[in-house]
């Protein structure tokens, strides 16, 4: 295992660790459910995905095995992840939670959320039940 | 307004074969390295579960069609059966023996009596988890 490997795998899975800290700073300090699902789900897959792409080449050059449950796990972090974070804002757009107070654009206004008061109260019905 | 789960269907029909593959590899890879029947069967029931989750209990019923109660139930069974199989052997009740295989694809494999027994523990963790998990979501 060279020097330049050991460099290239700190480098990276520092930079999957920065990112997992950008999410969570993210999560802090984005003001609503729907900025913050942007920040969680981006910037936390692609730190999960450098870390273990890291973990990967160590074990790769470092034991000189290739483990291909890695490999799984690379896939399936990237698959997964967007899709539940797609998922969550869906089910919180759905439930009439607010956006921030100085969006601009709804574009979902008119086909999405509830028009009417009867509407509203249903959907609250069939949300608490569930 | 009907709710669109294109996504969600999507992505679960192509996973729930990598989850499905996944845990038949820890099930085999019981004997030497981490896994099992116990770890491989709730894997198994969890691609069920996310079946369940992306579509509704009768399109599954119809992709799995048999009693999940008979499923565990067959588990009990296939382990008690390889712990009476060693008493014909005149060895003690569960007593578990291995030996060398020639397999057409993998060459020469240890194969042990005990996975048997592993598959046993997978059915009837396979069985109960989902027997579980469709009693509940059908009860309204």
């Amino acid at each position: 295992m060279t020097e330049t490997i050991n460099i290239f795998i700190g480098i990276v899975v520092l930079l999957g660790s920065l990112l997992s800290l950008v999410t969570t700073i993210g999560l802090i300090r984005l003001p609503d459910v729907y900025t913050r699902s942007h920040a969680a789900s981006k910037s936390a897959t692609l730190g999960v995905l450098l870390i273990l792409v890291g973990a990967l080449l160590y074990f790769w050059f470092a034991d000189n095995y290739f483990s291909a449950r890695l490999v799984l796990g690379i896939v399936f972090v990237f698959i997964t992840a967007p899709v539940a974070g797609h998922l969550i804002s869906r089910a919180a757009y759905y439930t009439n939670v607010p956006l921030w107070g100085e969006t601009v654009q709804d574009d979902l206004k008119t086909k999405e959320r509830p028009k009417t008061k009867k509407e509203v109260e249903k959907r609250q019905k069939v949300h608490t039940e569930a | 307004m009907k709710v669109n789960d294109l996504i969600l269907q999507t992505v679960t029909t192509l996973l729930s074969f990598i989850i499905i593959i996944f845990s038949v590899y820890l099930f085999f890879a019981g004997h030497y390295t981490p896994g099992g029947g116990f770890i491989g069967g709730l894997m198994t029931s969890a691609a069920l579960v996310l079946l369940l989750l992306a579509f509704d209990i009768k399109t599954i019923r119809k992709i799995f069609p048999f009693n999940f109660m008979t499923v565990a139930a067959a588990g009990l069974l296939i382990s008690i059966l390889t712990g009476v199989a060693a008493m014909f052997f005149d060895v003690p009740y569960l007593t578990h023996t291995f030996g060398y295989v020639e397999l057409p694809i993998l060459g020469e494999t240890a194969l042990a009596s005990t996975l048997i027994f592993d598959l046993g523990v997978y059915l009837v963790v396979v069985g109960i988890a989902m027997t579980i998990i469709q009693t509940i979501g059908e009860s309204e």
